[in-house]
């Protein structure tokens, strides 16, 4: 017997097309009986209702009037309005018969009121006295003894809060967390290790100071302490451009854009400009009554900022070389940047502010009040600097209290982006190479890392440095990017090679995108 | 020999004055180190061979200082169960955290000319193993990411005489809470245990 079953199985399990015999129902079928059921209850409470229309029972929801006319459509001739008996659309009303696996509540059969009452009155009821009670007994457990036994005192005359503004310093350590690299792969190598370890010894470890910057005749300028040495970057010839007498320092350097012109800030507040080429002072430029920490080009106007948050535009031509003082900040600036296309100045100081001032009237030099004064950074300014492809798009990042990159566009004066990058920000440098932004970090990890731009996603995290990274400056050629860091090493990483045959392909397919996307539309 | 007894004993107020300073050093330390005050307002002070930072606000300075003037007074007369520090927020007025330091009375508690001979080296050294508990504690605390102030409560018996500038508190409790009990100490005569209660991150 058992094998003619299986022989019958076989059979039916083979002829596909035949009708099933086993297994579940189909689910046409078993809808096509839900609806016929449901039909039919739907006729019932129609018929029910025409007997006795105040039956409570919510299961048929075709209790009112008007639900009534509109779920009876496929028996028209069993609605007791009148009123509509020349409007039903058999035909329509066929094709959805009895409308439904769906529960539809009649509003006008409950009793809304009482059912507020009802869930409020339970509620307060029992939740409220018990956790009373609750409370009690276990704070009589914890703190031993009953509290009506006890006084609680304080002396009135409470201390003060901390001042307003005053963030928690503990922020920094608790969230510092190396974040994950970008999962995104990236489509080139970046080397992880320096190129080239150059040694610092004496470099101040002063967060307000500008100490490094490389022209473009590939030289680059250190300040160690008192002294200033060059290092041509092609053939790795040092000189020492000057030392200072006493106690004196160096608190910033800056190239000309184009020539042998290096502008020096010094610790008394004198600005000296000297000629590189040939290793001479030209001339000394005064103004400031405290240290001048940044200086920033602008064709043959140089700005320098000082502590007192004064800022000179000097002339370099003229005798009077002072063409205009203007002040917006009450702390140290720290960060001065004039644009690439020359039209704005950002000044960041240690009064986290920073100020975009514009030039006017074909002048060199900034107009005596800034055009956007922008508070959101939370800490000193110094990291600035502009996009070199959008000359409108300025970067800038805040201290150890802020840890954010900000990006803003100036001529909305408006924050376009920000991100926080959990350690402090010492200073930032575009390469226009790969569209991306290098920042140099603090504290916990001193590293420098590589975003791209505009998604900020990380690139790559250069860690090295056993302090914080100070200054960035980039090379003419924008391959190579150099660190100072305060442990007293600078630090040649080569992390925006071009790689010639990939730059073409790119533009290559850039240029085809484009025409597929012409075609699209 | 009885000589040389009372020279290393510990008299009730020198106990309470043990204690005091023992909390002078513990508020202190935690308003440091859990960020209440810019960390420019304090200086390390040498104690217990441990640098501790103290507050050199003349403000907080004056505040602790009379709280702690009235707190030695009632220890002494063993009237308080228990000092609180609170921690709130100024903008919510919420209780962020709270430091329990319970007060335990031993021995001869009906005496008052109780004299206690534990060495004062090995107290010292329980303090410092407290205290040092106290700055690791920023390991598990939560951040206190607002601007905080503190205050004082002084749980005391019912009977006491209120003194001028003291009100009664509302009982400060948290939300949520989670407590860590740390090391205590002991005098043989106040026995302080330290707690602290933190708010759960979730």
């Amino acid at each position: 017997m058992s094998q003619f079953r299986f022989a019958n199985e076989m059979n039916s399990l083979l002829t596909l097309d035949g009708p099933l015999t086993k297994g579940p129902v189909p689910r046409w079928q078993k809808k096509g009986a839900e609806n016929s059921s449901i039909v039919n209850c739907s006729l019932n409470s129609s018929k029910q209702k025409s007997i006795s229309s105040l039956n409570a029972s919510t299961k048929t929801p075709s209790k009112c009037g008007d639900g009534d006319v509109l779920r009876i459509k496929k028996t028209p001739a069993k609605t007791p309005k009148a009123g509509r008996s020349g409007s039903p659309t058999p035909n329509k009303a066929s094709k959805t018969p009895g409308g439904g696996d769906r529960f539809i509540p009649s509003r006008s059969a409950t009793n809304f009121e009482l059912g507020n009452f009802k869930l409020f009155q339970t509620s307060e009821t029992e939740s409220l006295s018990p956790t009373n009670e609750i409370q009690r007994a276990m704070y009589e457990n914890l703190h031993g003894g009953d509290i009506n036994n006890q006084r609680i005192l304080s002396y009135q005359n409470k201390a003060p809060a901390a001042p307003e503004g005053f963030q928690n310093p503990m922020r920094v350590i608790y969230t510092q967390t190396r974040t994950p690299a970008s999962s995104k792969s990236n489509n080139r190598y970046i080397p992880q290790a320096p190129d080239r370890i150059l040694d610092a010894p004496d470099i101040i470890d002063d967060y307000y100071l500008n100490l490094v910057d490389w022209n473009a005749s590939n030289m680059l300028a250190v300040a160690l302490g008192p002294s200033i040495y060059l290092w041509n970057a092609g053939t790795g010839k040092i000189h020492q451009l000057l030392e200072m007498t006493g106690n004196d320092y160096v608190c910033s350097v800056a190239w000309i854009q184009e020539g042998d012109h290096l502008a020096v800030g010094t610790c008394t507040g004198t600005v000296e400009l000297w000629d590189c080429s040939q290793i001479k002072r030209l001339r000394i430029m005064d103004g400031h009554s405290a240290r001048v920490g940044s200086l920033a080009w602008n064709s043959y106007i140089l700005s320098s900022g000082c502590r007192s948050g004064q800022i000179i535009h000097h002339d370099v031509r003229q005798r009077d070389h002072n063409v205009l003082t203007v002040g917006n900040h009450t702390q140290e600036i720290c960060g001065l940047k004039w644009s690439t296309d020359g039209k704005y100045l950002a000044s960041g100081g240690n009064d986290n502010v920073l100020n975009i001032w514009s030039t006017a009237g074909g002048n060199r030099y900034s107009q005596p009040q800034p055009l956007y004064t922008l508070t959101a950074h939370q800490a000193a300014v110094k990291a600035l600097a502009w996009c070199p492809w959008q000359p409108h798009i300025l970067a800038s990042g805040g201290g150890t209290a802020d840890r954010h990159i900000r990006f803003w566009n100036c001529q909305t004066g408006v924050c376009v982006n920000s991100i926080d990058t959990k350690s402090q920000v010492c200073s930032l440098l575009w390469s226009s190479n790969y569209k991306e932004i290098a920042s140099g970090h603090g504290f916990a990890n001193n590293q420098v890392i590589i975003w791209k731009y505009p998604s900020m996603v990380k690139a790559a995290e250069l860690t090295g440095h056993t302090a914080r990274v100070l200054h960035l400056a980039i090379s003419p050629d924008g391959s190579t990017i150099l660190s100072a860091g305060a442990d007293e090493t600078l630090r040649l990483w080569k992390c925006f090679v071009k790689n010639p045959v990939k730059s073409k392909e790119g533009v290559q397919a850039k240029v085809k995108t484009s025409l597929l996307k012409q075609s699209i539309r | 020999m009885a000589a040389q007894k009372s020279k290393s004993a510990i008299t009730v107020k020198g106990s309470a004055e043990i204690v005091v300073e023992y909390l002078d050093f513990g508020i202190n330390s935690i308003l440091f180190q859990r960020g209440l005050y810019p960390p420019e307002d304090f200086k390390t002070v040498e104690n217990y061979g441990l640098p501790i930072y103290m507050s050199q606000n003349n403000k907080i300075k004056e505040f602790l200082s009379s709280t702690f003037c009235q707190l030695k007074e009632w220890l002494v007369k063993r009237l308080v169960d228990k000092i609180a520090l609170i921690v709130t927020s100024v903008k919510t007025r919420e209780v962020m955290e709270r430091w329990d330091f319970n007060v335990q009375y031993e021995g001869d508690i009906d005496n008052p000319n109780q004299t206690s001979d534990k060495p004062l080296k090995q107290i010292q050294n329980e303090i410092r193993d407290v205290l040092k508990q106290i700055a690791s504690s920023v390991a598990y605390l939560p951040l206190l990411d607002c601007l905080c102030s503190f205050d004082i409560q002084i749980y005391t018996k019912n009977d006491i005489e209120l003194p001028p500038e003291w009100g009664d508190a509302q009982p400060a409790d948290i939300k949520n809470a989670q407590f860590v009990r740390l090391r205590s100490f002991s005098t043989n005569i106040h026995k302080m245990e330290t707690v602290v209660t933190y708010k759960s991150e979730d």
